[in-house]
């Protein structure tokens, strides 16, 4: 019936020629709606491609006529089938002077090509010229295309203009290139970072549309870097005021919101820069309870608002009166019958849970409710939330119900996913020995090839190790334990092969440790496993390798090996396997069993699992050999850094992969022609007499781009621009990774030529961390058990395990060796990185030479605040006029900075001004309102004695 | 960041696919069919976002709403609100409307440039840009009254120099 009702529908537009589309589109898109099968579909798109295959090759194509063809290109590119051969079309149809072929060919090329594709080449110049159009529709259109299609190598061809719209007089176009350049920043940091400073620019900006549109870029910047934003805090509270308070244009409402897609933005970037802040949070107090006070819940976006602000509260420093009203709006959230409000609701829950605890005991009906809901959605949002109030005393409860769950799911994605979160918290939390195999049972049971590998391990290594308790009767209590119930397991048909891999390690390690099976019993059903999973080569050599162990453990006993004939039969198969890997265990399971007691028992002796092995790394038992060698005339033996030359050779190569990994090799290329440039615009700027304040403001940057940019290492950009200074500044730069590997000794042999000792040690040090992984869960249990009654959040774990490793592995580890091996942990604090540096030197260099930028951002940081302050005491003089000032020295290279330093803050304190005053400047020149508004203002008390621009600017015109 | 607005029927059909980071069409294609396979597979009267982190890769989000014979779905990561890209969503469709008057599928098929140029003055790059629709309609018009103005001036010039030509 609606194909029906849709023909009709169609016939009647057809007739109209409503849509100005031929005969031909309109029954393609007819056939295609009736087409039965996704095959018919496929046919029909087919015979679609060939047609218009012909039509584009026709000389003369009417432009109309083509405008259609590339949208029936697009279509078909849509349904899911190439239409490359089109390409070249819409790419040339951008270059037509027309607007709606030109946006037509816009609108395809963003569709068709990857921002790498070969066509780009052709479209940045028609860019180029259209984003200087007096259209503003034209720089629309290819500010949308550059969002799309400019990628980091093609970024310096487009940036002036880009930045150049910032200033445009359509708010449209102001908006757009604020976002476009959000765009640039975020595939490519470095190309932009001297201009995040318009960023901070554009929040002053008159139109409200264009300051939220700058709020996007900002929420990335302190997503980054929260640091270098606060002093920000203040105008982005202001400014969430003046939004809650209604003082934009009612075309902003929503929903009779006031402007909510801004208040979300700004409840997100409060969020991040009120975290761990009092100080800054403080501030924030009012606003958000305001806002909670205020808020519509009865609109979709009114409840947006709430959460974010929930969120908000969550994260920021805590207030008691805000942490209560979050908890009220969050039970209303539950009690709702929106699906929607629950899911957000328990979401909200979860970010609370952290701080007050007791808040999940209020909703417990509800989040079971959730819990039980059919939604999937709102189902694993719920035990998002119980993942993270788990603790000891409900572990059980929790675990058992995600097992469940994990079970009757058939999406392999959350299945891995639900698994590794069970695996986790029976680690951490378990109650018992008993439980913990249990669930790990039916964990691998049920996703076993699923979970990761090192989870198989950690459980064999905790079988073996037990809890790490001194009475050596619970650890063999959990090993027979696990025996009984793997022996049970294995009759169950189709298990994963990493449960099986478990299995027959654990059987053979344990099997007949305890007395209770006999060896044939066990070596029966190892055979059974290899027998009924042959197809599985890994589980076979982990059969057979238990299977060795077993009749090792029996000859070292003194008892006669007598071989079932289905073993015998398996190791013979095995002796002519085609995997070199499983006859050799073969062959050295024959040979072993052919030993007498003692022999086997110095090769695989009993419940040695604990124990470390010490890998000898620069093998120095060969030495004897070696030095035999050399006297005998041989060469010795070059390391590999010297054979390469000098011992900086790999720092300069470091160096070069540092710099490839930030930007690709072309960049430099591009940057070659801008010495000239540069060195125009500063006595351009101060010959100019009257510039506009945004062209002047664009300029200042540089010495702050400058700035920023020498810090980073290798940016090629200003080693171009400052010729004379390049080399004080360039030095320090390729020497930094060395300089700063010097700081902690553990890095240093990185990179030296005779590390072996330090990396031998910190190899060791990493099996120790490995090893110790699972015993640290006792004391972990222990401690949780004891304190961590509430919601245990994350860090509280991670930074648990850091100190813990070290200690328990001692107790782990009784031999001397392993002791030893302690001390090295404790010589070398941070343990995890090690391994990477020793592994990796490009990581050791890339790592260090951020730090430059980071300290000297540190420096730019602290005096820009003491100069915030500053400009604070003297705000009566016009942002226009500080600006002005500050350019006029900026041709003197040191004062330079500084200016560049100040003059900023100016901006973001001008920016207050001119946002309080945001009402009036879009309502017009109407002097008697603005008046008021200024007057109003400082009643508020917000900055009392700065002079409005604007208002001078409406009493004026 | 929003990653992609897809529109697609009741069917799967794709009607609109708009990916705000490059994909292959192949990639596109198959997004397209899984999440149509998990839409429509979601009982009624539940909430409207799905977990989508099998389908785009991990911090993605997937909003969606239900309209006549269209599933309007949104993809967007964490740096979003669900329940505002909801309203989005509600937004988008709200201009639609207006635009095309009890707008209907067959409009966004037949329209599918002005759609993507509605589309394109919501979301700009990826991140909103303006969620009012009577300001999006606004934008529209324009766009649409001089691109008529730019046909006409064509047309015009061309019947002026023929007549000259003769």
């Amino acid at each position: 019936m609606e194909q029906l009702k849709t023909i009709g529908r169609e016939l009647a537009m057809g007739s109209q020629g409503g849509f100005g589309q031929s005969k031909e589109f309109l029954d393609l898109v007819k056939s295609i709606g009736e087409a039965r099968s996704k095959a018919e579909e496929d046919r029909i798109v087919l015979r679609e491609i060939e047609t218009l295959k012909r039509r584009l090759l026709e000389p003369d194509i009417p432009k109309r006529k083509m405008k259609e063809y590339i949208i029936r290109l697009l279509y078909v590119e849509m349904l899911g089938h190439d239409a490359s051969f089109g390409y070249i079309h819409a790419v040339k149809m951008t270059h037509d002077d027309a607007l709606p072929l030109k946006r037509t060919g816009y609108l395809a090329v963003t569709l068709f090509l990857s921002d790498d594709h070969d066509l780009i080449i052709l479209i940045v110049n028609t860019i180029q010229k259209d984003l200087r159009s007096d259209n503003y529709l034209v720089v629309c259109a290819a500010l949308n295309a550059v969002c799309k299609l400019i990628n980091d190598e093609t970024i310096p061809a487009v940036l002036p203009q880009v930045v150049e719209l910032l200033g445009h007089s359509k708010e449209a176009v102001r908006k757009k290139a604020v976002m476009a350049l959000h765009r640039f920043y975020q595939k490519s940091p470095g190309a932009v970072s001297h201009l995040v400073s318009n960023f901070r620019k554009r929040l002053c900006d008159n139109d409200p549309g264009v300051m939220g549109a700058s709020l996007c870029p900002l929420f990335d910047l302190v997503t980054i870097d929260a640091k270098s934003y606060k002093d920000l805090v203040s105008s982005f509270v202001s400014i969430l005021k003046q939004v809650a308070e209604r003082r934009l244009p009612k075309s902003y409402d929503y929903h009779q919101m006031p402007a909510p897609f801004i208040q979300v933005k700004l409840l997100k970037i409060l969020a991040l820069l009120g975290s761990g802040d009092k100080q800054a949070s403080e501030s924030m107090y009012t606003v958000l309870g305001d806002i909670i006070r205020k808020s519509d819940s009865s609109t979709n976006i009114g409840n947006a608002v709430l959460y974010e602000c929930i969120c908000c509260v969550a994260s920021i420093h805590p207030n008691p009166k805000l942490l209560e009203s979050a908890a009220d709006v969050i039970a209303k959230f539950l009690k709702s019958d929106s699906h929607n409000l629950k899911y957000m609701g328990i979401d909200a829950l979860g970010r609370l849970i952290k701080l007050s605890p007791q808040i999940a005991e209020q909703h417990q009906l509800a989040v079971i409710d959730c819990l039980e809901d059919p939604d999937d959605t709102l189902k694993r949002k719920t035990f998002e939330l119980l993942y993270k109030m788990t603790k000891s005393s409900n572990v059980e409860v929790i675990v058992d119900r995600m097992v469940d769950y994990m079970i009757s799911i058939s999406d392999d994605h959350y299945k891995t996913y639900i698994a590794s979160r069970c695996v986790e918290l029976a680690e951490q939390f378990a109650p018992s020995n008993h439980w913990f195999i249990q669930t790990m049972n039916k964990v691998f049971e049920h996703a076993g090839d699923l979970v990761n590998i090192k989870v198989a391990h950690n459980l064999m290594r905790l079988i073996a190790e037990g809890f790490g308790e001194d009475d050596d009767a619970t650890d063999s209590q959990l090993r027979s334990s696990a025996v009984e119930s793997y022996l049970r397991i294995i009759g169950e048909p189709k298990l994963p092969s990493m449960f099986l891999q478990v299995i027959c390690w654990v059987l053979g390690e344990y099997g007949t440790a305890d007395g209770k099976h006999s060896a044939s019993y066990i070596s029966g059903k190892l055979c059974d496993i290899a027998e009924a999973y042959s197809n599985d080569e890994t589980v076979k050599a982990y059969a057979i390798s238990a299977l060795m162990k077993i009749y090792a453990f029996e000859v070292a006993a003194g008892r006669k090996v007598d071989m079932l004939p289905e073993c015998q039969s398996f190791i013979e198969e095995l002796l002519a396997s085609h995997s070199t890997d499983l006859q050799q265990r073969a062959y050295e399971l024959q040979a072993v069993v052919g030993l007498d007691a003692q022999a086997v028992q110095a090769i695989l002796p009993r419940d040695t699992r604990c124990e470390e092995i010490e890998v000898d790394k620069d093998l120095s038992f060969l030495n004897g050999y070696v030095d035999q060698a050399i006297e005998k005339g041989a060469q010795p033996y070059i390391a590999e850094d010297e054979r390469n030359g000098m011992g900086n050779v790999s720092n300069l190569r470091s160096q070069d992969q540092h710099e490839s990994i930030q930007h690709g090799l072309r960049f430099e290329a591009y940057e070659l022609p801008k010495p000239p440039m540069q060195s125009k615009v500063d006595p351009v700027s101060s010959t100019d007499v009257v510039p506009v304040p945004e062209a002047l403001s664009y300029r200042e940057t540089h010495p702050i781009s400058s700035v920023g940019s020498t810090s980073e290492a290798g940016s090629s950009e200003l080693k171009l621009r400052l010729d004379g200074v390049q080399k004080k500044w360039g030095r320090p730069t390729y020497s930094t990774p060395t300089s700063s590997t010097t700081n902690s000794p553990s890095e240093k042999p990185a990179n030296g030529a005779s590390h072996v000792d330090s990396a031998t040690a910190s190899y060791s040090k990493s099996r120790d961390s490995q090893n110790t992984k699972k015993t640290e869960i006792d004391p972990e249990k222990q401690k949780l058990a004891a304190s961590l009654f509430g919601g245990s959040s994350q860090p509280e774990r991670r930074s648990s395990t850091g100190h813990k490793a070290s200690r328990s592995s001692g107790g782990a580890a009784d031999g001397s060796r392993g002791s030893k091996a302690v001390e090295k942990t404790i010589q070398q604090p941070p343990p995890p990185d090690l391994l990477d540096f020793s592994d990796e030197p490009t990581v050791t260099s890339a790592l260090p030479s951020v730090d430059p930028f980071k300290q000297l951002e540190g420096l730019l940081d602290s005096s820009m605040s003491s100069t915030t302050n500053h400009n604070a005491g003297t705000a009566t003089i016009a942002p226009d006029i500080m600006s002005l000032y500050g350019d006029s020295t900026a041709s003197q290279d040191s004062l330079d900075i500084f200016h560049g330093l100040s003059t900023e803050p100016t901006g973001a304190t001008s920016g207050e001004t001119t946002v309080t005053t945001l009402p009036q400047s879009v309502k017009g020149p109407n002097a008697k309102d603005a008046l008021e508004k200024d007057a109003l203002v400082r009643q508020m008390g917000v900055n009392p004695t700065s002079q409005n621009p604007n208002l001078f600017r409406d009493l004026l015109g | 960041m929003i990653r992609a607005v897809l529109v697609m029927n009741t069917q799967g059909r794709p009607r609109i696919t708009k990916f705000y980071e490059f994909w292959p069409v192949e990639k596109q294609h198959e997004a397209i069919r899984n999440v149509f396979s998990v839409l429509c597979s979601r009982a009624e009267h539940v909430s409207n976002f799905v977990d989508a982190e099998s389908i785009f890769g991990p911090d993605s989000r997937l909003v969606y709403k239900h309209f006549a014979t269209l599933y309007f779905v949104f993809i967007f990561d964490s740096s979003e609100n669900e329940l505002a890209m909801l309203d989005l969503i509600q937004v988008f469709v709200e201009t639609l409307d207006k635009c095309f008057r009890n707008v209907c599928e067959l409009d966004i098929v037949f329209n599918y440039s002005k759609i993507h140029a509605i589309l394109d003055e919501i979301i700009f790059g990826g991140q909103v840009l303006e969620t009012s629709s009577t300001e999006v309609m606004k934008a529209v018009e324009e766009i649409t009254k001089l691109e008529a103005a730019s046909n006409a001036i064509n047309l015009v010039s061309k019947s002026v120099s023929n007549w000259r030509s003769r």
